[in-house]
């Protein structure tokens, strides 16, 4: 019942408005005017309005850095990362510089040209030197971003992995495992149709590669200092696994092995010490959709000292024996 | 012949239902595609909702949602479901569909000097084409296992198994269905497009002397021509994997405890061939606005578009890099690194022609007598937004930039505002311009500014913080960020975004109301409402069959001759001779 009386208030509103709008335009007309028509006091205001919404545009930017830069993720973690956060500083500085020149420019032609009755425009249609000069510079700043981003690029997907410390990251509708190779440095041969028990990550346990490996769930650690090769699989659908404070991140694909390599720079301590946050942490989060608890697929990391990383190694079991 | 059609006998069915007149197909595209908006921006709305206060109860979810919120609480699925159905209606049910196939339609024939598309029968089979797969899209949300929820890029093999999600039950069978017409839509529009601009142009209507809208439009059914029939093969395949058993995108997969058979198949095989289409696409949904923008800004700068051949130059050339860019979406998806380094290279040089583009729009207002109509509102706002959302391409398109911000809400920000943003706003720049046109009569200005303002204001409000979310390290498609103490304080930010959200909505309320309105009981239009040069101001204001009563006009010069000096009035139509001793320009 309610509701009905709700749908009757609402079209009667609307009714009401429709007749308000049209006595207003029909007086309007009757005052000789065309209410449709542009007139120059409209033209004043909305180029007034361009004019506040450039002023208005610029400040809430400017405010949102000052009030929020200190939330965006601390600097990287890691060697590779500090060239992102390089390549990400000057290509950020470039965006802001040519955000500031051209939105100005935008809105202030707007309101200073805004139209009068008496007016009149130029008749410019065109000027190849201008054209030429604005299809140079962005060329030329072009050019250089991509030579920078190239060369970034290939120094981090083409590293040395031969004495890296090769960790897995097996991920399943909703959770993570992490799988160490064991004393022997090597990951055994894994597949989907091995599941079975404790083996959760299907590891082949008839072979030698295999029956070392070492499994962790929900927290794992890692040596600072040390190069590292991610591993990636998937049991179920994609995932993306997405370390966002070692700007490290990669799909993990169903059927198929990709990997990361790179070195974390920074223990959990001193990021802690750092971001004077005490209760900080690595995270590992899933990145691409995966189901109804994608939101919380997580893993946490400490990247701790090689001591302490072998002391904790130690207490953990070897597949084979759990 | 098109214009025997003035003779035939007109009945109610063939003159608003099954028209073969471009103007009602036209009119039938933007009405279905502002309704299958309505409901894209009723989702937005609920699921921003969800993000700003998590686990609040909302009775309004309940009494939309139903059992996918118990007691207002929206579930995680469901979540998942708005943010998939919300993308595809958003990104082919409004702006492709509706967008080009609303001005497309509209201004094709009207600005080449045609009495109405090539084939009117195709033209009519594409909208009813795309009725269908708007119903079917529409019905999906009914269904009980949920609507589709893998991502409107529905990447197997979440989209492929109902084990995982249960949107990929029946769901995403209707989406598969859905895309299919919708495809079929898009193919014969696009061909009738074509064909129309390159066989039926006027006498004197070089395509040198074609409007830019016309230029976008036709680019636009080329880029669709190339790119949509890989999508359904994509769609397809994805089909055959669904319900046969195949093993295209399948293999080695352990789900619900059952080890599946499929073997051999890659997941990264469909992300090409989706992104194949994927990445054509922005540019089959921004083409379209940008060359409504063109003829916008020129009519209310009251000065010719700054840069002509620049201009379709430049449409030519982001066409032609839009097929060969697509890698950028999959940088960190294990595709092999080496192409990750040409996709970046590719992807940063289509920065060069957008970048014209904008500096031509720029000094297309530079000395001015800017009219400032709520069209031209919407198209300086299109400005503004495509080079804030282009310019964080930048960090994007750059792979080693990518692996960080792929998939965060830096992402969000950035397509919404580059294409989204833009698009939308081309769309509405479009509808108060050319609403004379559509229906004779003329929309309310003081609405029109009011819808601008807010939009715009509340626009930027949603989308500008996301960027600050996305550099935090947030991730998009989480259903909440209370999971992650990391992104406690991150929380303001996200009830500001969701007030802006909620605002945009009530904006949009006074342009449907506008719309309805002035269609209803609007003022009746003038032939040449805005001293415009192109033809369709030519055409009578009510419509006809043939457009125009006598013999299709003659065209003597280009769309641009305004405020030519030596000239009595702002605007030379383009169906004026050349003087003794004017120049072309």
């Amino acid at each position: 019942m309610i509701q009905l009386l709700l749908a009757v208030v609402a079209v009667l509103v609307v009714a009401s408005v429709i007749q308000i709008v049209r006595i207003l335009e029909l007086t309007s007309e009757l005052k000789g005017g065309n209410t449709n028509a542009v007139t120059d006091k409209d033209n004043r205001n909305q180029g007034l309005l361009m004019f506040l919404f450039m002023l208005g545009m610029m400040g809430s930017f400017i405010w949102m850095w000052a009030a929020w830069g200190d939330l965006l993720l601390p600097g990287a973690s890691s060697i590779h990362g500090e060239q992102i956060d390089n390549l990400m500083a000057i290509t950020m500085g470039i965006i802001i510089i040519v955000f500031f020149i051209t939105q100005p420019l935008l809105f202030y032609f707007a309101y200073k040209y805004r139209g009068k009755k008496t007016g009149q425009a130029s008749y410019v249609s065109h000027n190849n030197k201008l054209e030429l000069i604005w299809t140079a510079i962005p060329a030329i700043v072009l050019t250089v971003l991509i030579v920078y981003g190239l060369r970034t690029w290939s120094d981090i997907v083409n590293k040395d992995t031969s004495d890296a410390q090769v960790v897995e990251f097996y991920a399943r509708q909703f959770d993570w495992t992490a799988r160490y190779t064991g004393a022997d440095g090597m990951l055994g041969e894994a597949n989907v149709r091995n599941i079975e028990g404790a083996n959760i990550v299907g590891v082949d346990l008839q072979s030698e590669e295999g029956q070392d490996d070492v499994l962790g769930r929900s927290e794992i650690y890692l040596p600072v200092g040390q190069p590292m090769l991610f591993r990636f699989r998937s049991q179920d659908v994609l995932h993306s696994a997405y370390f966002p404070h070692f700007r490290v991140q990669m799909n993990c694909v169903p059927g198929m092995n990709t990997q990361f390599a790179f070195t974390p720079t920074k223990t959990t301590d001193q990021m802690r010490q750092e971001t004077g946050n005490a209760e900080f942490d690595y995270i590992l989060l899933c990145n691409k959709i995966c189901g109804a608890a994608h939101y919380n697929m997580q893993m946490t990391i400490k990247v701790v000292s090689q001591e302490e990383y072998d002391r904790w190694m130690s207490e953990q079991t070897p597949l084979a024996n759990s | 012949m098109a214009h025997d059609h003035a003779h035939h006998e007109e009945t109610f069915i063939s003159k608003y239902v099954f028209s073969m007149d471009h103007k009602m197909i036209a009119k039938q595209f933007l009405i279905t595609g502002m309704l299958m908006g309505l409901i894209g921006l009723l989702m937005s709305v609920f699921f921003r909702l969800q993000l700003a206060w998590p686990g609040e109860s909302f009775p309004i979810l309940e009494t939309f949602l139903g059992k996918w919120a118990p007691d207002g609480v929206m579930d995680p699925n469901i979540y998942l479901a708005l943010v998939t159905i919300h993308g595809t209606i958003m990104v082919f049910f409004v702006l492709t569909a509706g967008l080009s196939g609303t001005f497309s339609n509209l201004l094709i024939p009207l600005q080449i000097g045609a009495r109405d598309m090539a084939s009117g029968f195709i033209n009519m089979l594409s909208y009813w084409f795309f009725f269908a797969s708007s119903i079917v899209m529409t019905v999906s949300l009914f269904v009980t296992s949920g609507p589709a929820s893998a991502g409107w890029t529905i990447y197997p093999p979440l989209s492929a198994l109902p084990q995982a999600i249960p949107g990929s039950g029946m769901g995403m069978t209707l989406w598969l269905v859905s895309m299919t017409l919708f495809i079929a839509s898009s193919l014969l529009g696009a061909l009738n497009y074509v064909v129309t601009v390159l066989n039926l142009r006027t006498k004197g209507m070089s395509m040198t002397r074609l409007p830019l809208t016309i230029w976008a439009f036709f680019v636009t059914a080329i880029i669709g021509i190339l790119s949509f029939p890989v999508l359904l093969s994509a769609a397809l395949l994805l089909l055959f994997d669904r319900s046969m058993g195949t093993s295209f995108y399948l293999s080695d997969i352990m789900i619900q405890g059952e080890v599946l058979t499929n073997n051999g198949g890659s997941p990264v095989l469909f992300q090409h061939l989706f992104w194949f289409l994927g990445h054509p696409e922005v540019y089959i949904v921004l083409l379209p606005a940008l060359g409504i923008t063109s003829e916008v800004i020129s009519t209310n700068a009251r000065k010719p578009i700054f840069g002509y051949r620049a201009m379709v130059g430049s449409i030519l050339a982001i066409a032609f890099l839009s097929f060969i860019v697509w890698g950028h979406h999959m940088f960190i998806t294990g595709m092999n690194p080496f192409l990750g380094s040409v996709f970046t290279f590719t992807t940063l040089l289509i920065a060069i022609p957008s970048a014209i583009k904008a500096f031509n729009y720029i000094t297309t207002l530079w000395k001015g007598n800017i009219r400032f109509t709520p069209a031209m509102l919407f198209s300086i706002g299109l400005v503004s937004t495509f080079i804030t959302g282009g310019l964080t391409g930048l960090i994007l398109g750059d792979n080693a930039l990518d692996i960080n911000v792929h998939d965060t809400y830096f992402v969000v920000a950035h397509f919404h505002i580059v294409m989204g943003l833009s698009a939308i706003f081309g769309m509405f720049a479009g509808v108060y311009h050319w609403f004379p046109k559509l229906f004779g009569k003329m929309m309310n200005k003081q609405m029109g500014y009011w819808h601008f303002w807010l939009t715009f204001v509340s626009a930027y409000g949603v989308f500008f913080p996301m960027h600050f979310l996305g550099l935090a390290g947030v991730p998009r498609r989480y259903y909440s960020n209370t999971a992650f103490p990391m992104f406690d304080n991150l929380t303001d930010i996200n009830v500001l975004v969701t007030m802006f959200a909620i605002l945009s909505a009530v904006a949009q309320g006074i342009f449907m109301f506008n719309f309805i309105y002035s269609a209803l009981r609007g003022k009746k239009a003038e032939q040449n409402p805005w001293k415009s040069n192109t033809l369709e101001w030519t055409t009578p204001v009510e419509h006809i069959h043939g457009n125009w009563p006598g013999d299709i006009p003659e065209v003597h010069r280009w769309a641009y001759d305004y405020s030519k000096p030596g000239m009595d009035e702002d605007f030379v139509p383009q169906t004026v001779p050349l003087q003794d001793g004017e120049e072309v320009h």
